[in-house]
C-alpha cells in the first residue's frame, strides 16, 4: 500500500461527495446529480490494493449516506463489489487506455446506485423511483464514464508532481565504447 | 493468497456495512453527525467563497446608489407599517368575533430565516440541510416555506443543523385545498423523479371540477401544516378510475432547485 497515493484516493473522495451537495448544477440542467464515486473507484482498483479498494468503500460510502436521506451504510457494499470485480482482473485491463477507463467507468457508474437502489427497497424503504429513473441512470452512467478518464489524468498528474522522477537508464554504455587509440589495444 | 487477501478485505467491508445497518436509531443518527462533521470545515470554506463576490460588489457600490436604495426601502417600510396597523386593526377584530363565538383564537405565526447549507447528493431523495437545529428551538415536523409558498417539513433534528423532506419526496405528502366554490381537498404526492417543480394531486372526489389555474393552499388537515399556506397552482385535471375519484397536477410556487434561504414556521 502506497501511504500517499492511499491518502490522496481517500481525500479525493471526501471532496467528490461534498462537491455532490453543493454544486446543483448537473441536477438543474440534466435531472440527475452524477456521483463520481463509481471512477474514482475504478481507478482505486485498478491502480492500488484492495485495501485501498476497501478504504475508498467504507469512507466514501458512509460519507455519501451521511449527507444524503440514506441510511448509513447502505452505499458501502455496491461500492465494494464494483471495485473488487474490477480488482480480480486488474492485471489484464489494459488501464492506461481511455476507452477502457471510460468503458469501466459507465459499468461502475451503472452498478453501483442500481445496486442502492435495490437494497434500499429491499430494507422497506420508498425511494423517489419511476420512469424518469431511466433517465437519471442514463445520464449518471454517461457522466461517470466521461468523469473517469478525467481522474486517472488527474492522479497521473498528481502522480508526477508529488511521487519520485522515473530513473531513466542513460544510453551511454562503457564496454561498447569504440576506443581509437591504437597504443590502448 | 492473492485471492484470500481480496476475499477478506470484501468481507471485512461487508461486516462494516452490515454492523452500520443494523445500528439502532440513536446510534446510527449519532454516526451520521460524527461522518457529517468531517465536512464542516469544507462547508465553511464553501459559504466564504459564496460570500466572497457579493461583500466585493457591496463594497464597490457608489454612495448615491446606496443611499437611493435606504431611500427607497424607508418607503417600503412605511408602507408596509401602514399596512401592519390594518392588519393589526382585523386581527383584533377577529379576535373579538371569535370570542363572541367562543372559537378557538388562532395564534400569529412565527418564522425563523434559514440558509440552505447543502442538498441530498442521491437522485433518489429530496431533501436540504439548514443552519438552524435544536440550539434555535427547531424541532421535527415543522413547516418549511419561501415567500413564495411551501417548500416541505423538518424531518431530523441535530443542535446546528436539520434537514428538510421537499415537496416531492415520497416521505413528505401535504393534505391540500383547492380554492375553488367546492373546497376540494386532495393528497399532494410525488409525481416523478424528474420534475420537482410539478406535484400530483390525488384522493379528489369524482366530481370535482377543477380548472387551470385555480390556487392550492394546505388544508390544514393532519397535524404538521397550518391551513391556507400557498402551494401552487392546477396545472390540468382528469377523471380517473371511471370517474370515481379525480386527479391533477399542481405547478409549486416555489422554485425547489433553486432553494437558497428558506423560512421555518412556528404555528
Amino acid at each position: 500500500m502506497k501511504p500517499l497515493q492511499t491518502l490522496l484516493i481517500l481525500a479525493f473522495g471526501f471532496l467528490v461527495v461534498f462537491a455532490e451537495t453543493v454544486l446543483p448544477g448537473p441536477r438543474n440542467l440534466l435531472g440527475a446529480q452524477i456521483d463520481l464515486l463509481p471512477g474514482l473507484m475504478v481507478y482505486a482498483a485498478l491502480n492500488s490494493d484492495i485495501w485501498t479498494v476497501m478504504l475508498l468503500a467504507i469512507t466514501g460510502g458512509l460519507g455519501f449516506d451521511a449527507l444524503s436521506a440514506n441510511p448509513p451504510g447502505i452505499s458501502i457494499i455496491p461500492l465494494m463489489l464494483a471495485g473488487f470485480l474490477i480488482h480480480l482482473r486488474h492485471d489484464l485491463i489494459l488501464r492506461s487506455l481511455p476507452f477502457a477507463q471510460f468503458m469501466l467507468g459507465a459499468a461502475a457508474s451503472a452498478l453501483v446506485p442500481a445496486l442502492v437502489l435495490i437494497l434500499l427497497l429491499n430494507g422497506g424503504k420508498q425511494p423517489l423511483i419511476g420512469w424518469g429513473s431511466l433517465w437519471q441512470w442514463l445520464v449518471i452512467t454517461a457522466g461517470g464514464a466521461l468523469a473517469t478518464p478525467v481522474i486517472f489524468a488527474f492522479f497521473g498528474w498528481c502522480d508526477r508532481t508529488l511521487g519520485y522522477p522515473e530513473i531513466k537508464e542513460p544510453s551511454f554504455r562503457p564496454d561498447r565504447e569504440i576506443l581509437r587509440d591504437r597504443n590502448k589495444l | 493468497m492473492f485471492k484470500q487477501k481480496n476475499y477478506l478485505a470484501l468481507g471485512a467491508a461487508v461486516l462494516v456495512a452490515a454492523l452500520v445497518l443494523s445500528l439502532p436509531a440513536s446510534a446510527s443518527s449519532r454516526l451520521r453527525l460524527v461522518v457529517s462533521s468531517w465536512f464542516l470545515p469544507l462547508f465553511g470554506l464553501a459559504n466564504a467563497a459564496q460570500h466572497l463576490p457579493a461583500d466585493l460588489a457591496d463594497n464597490a457600490l457608489p454612495r448615491g446608489e446606496l443611499l437611493n436604495l435606504i431611500n427607497s426601502l424607508r418607503q417600503e417600510n412605511d408602507q408596509l407599517k401602514v399596512r401592519q396597523m390594518q392588519a393589526d386593526a382585523v386581527q383584533r377584530e377577529n379576535d373579538q368575533l371569535r370570542s363572541l363565538y367562543d372559537w378557538q383564537h388562532q395564534m400569529p405565526w412565527r418564522l425563523k430565516l434559514a440558509n440552505v447549507v447543502m442538498r441530498d447528493p442521491a437522485n433518489w431523495w429530496r431533501t436540504i440541510q439548514i443552519d438552524l437545529g435544536t440550539r434555535d428551538g427547531l424541532r421535527e415536523n415543522l413547516p418549511v416555506l419561501t415567500m413564495d409558498g411551501l417548500v416541505g417539513r423538518v424531518a431530523s433534528v441535530r443542535l446546528t443543523s436539520a434537514q428538510v423532506i421537499l415537496l416531492g419526496d415520497p416521505n413528505c405528502r401535504v393534505s391540500a385545498l383547492v380554492e375553488d366554490p367546492a373546497q376540494d381537498i386532495g393528497i399532494l404526492s410525488s409525481s416523478g423523479p424528474l420534475d420537482s417543480s410539478l406535484l400530483d394531486l390525488s384522493y379528489l372526489t369524482g366530481d370535482a371540477n377543477l380548472k387551470p389555474g385555480q390556487n392550492v393552499v394546505t388544508s390544514g388537515l393532519g397535524g404538521i401544516f397550518p391551513k391556507g399556506i400557498p402551494i401552487g397552482r392546477v396545472v390540468d385535471a382528469q377523471s380517473l378510475e371511471f370517474g370515481l375519484s379525480t386527479g391533477a397536477r399542481v405547478k409549486l410556487n416555489a422554485d425547489l432547485g433553486a432553494l437558497d434561504k428558506v423560512w421555518v414556521l412556528f404555528p
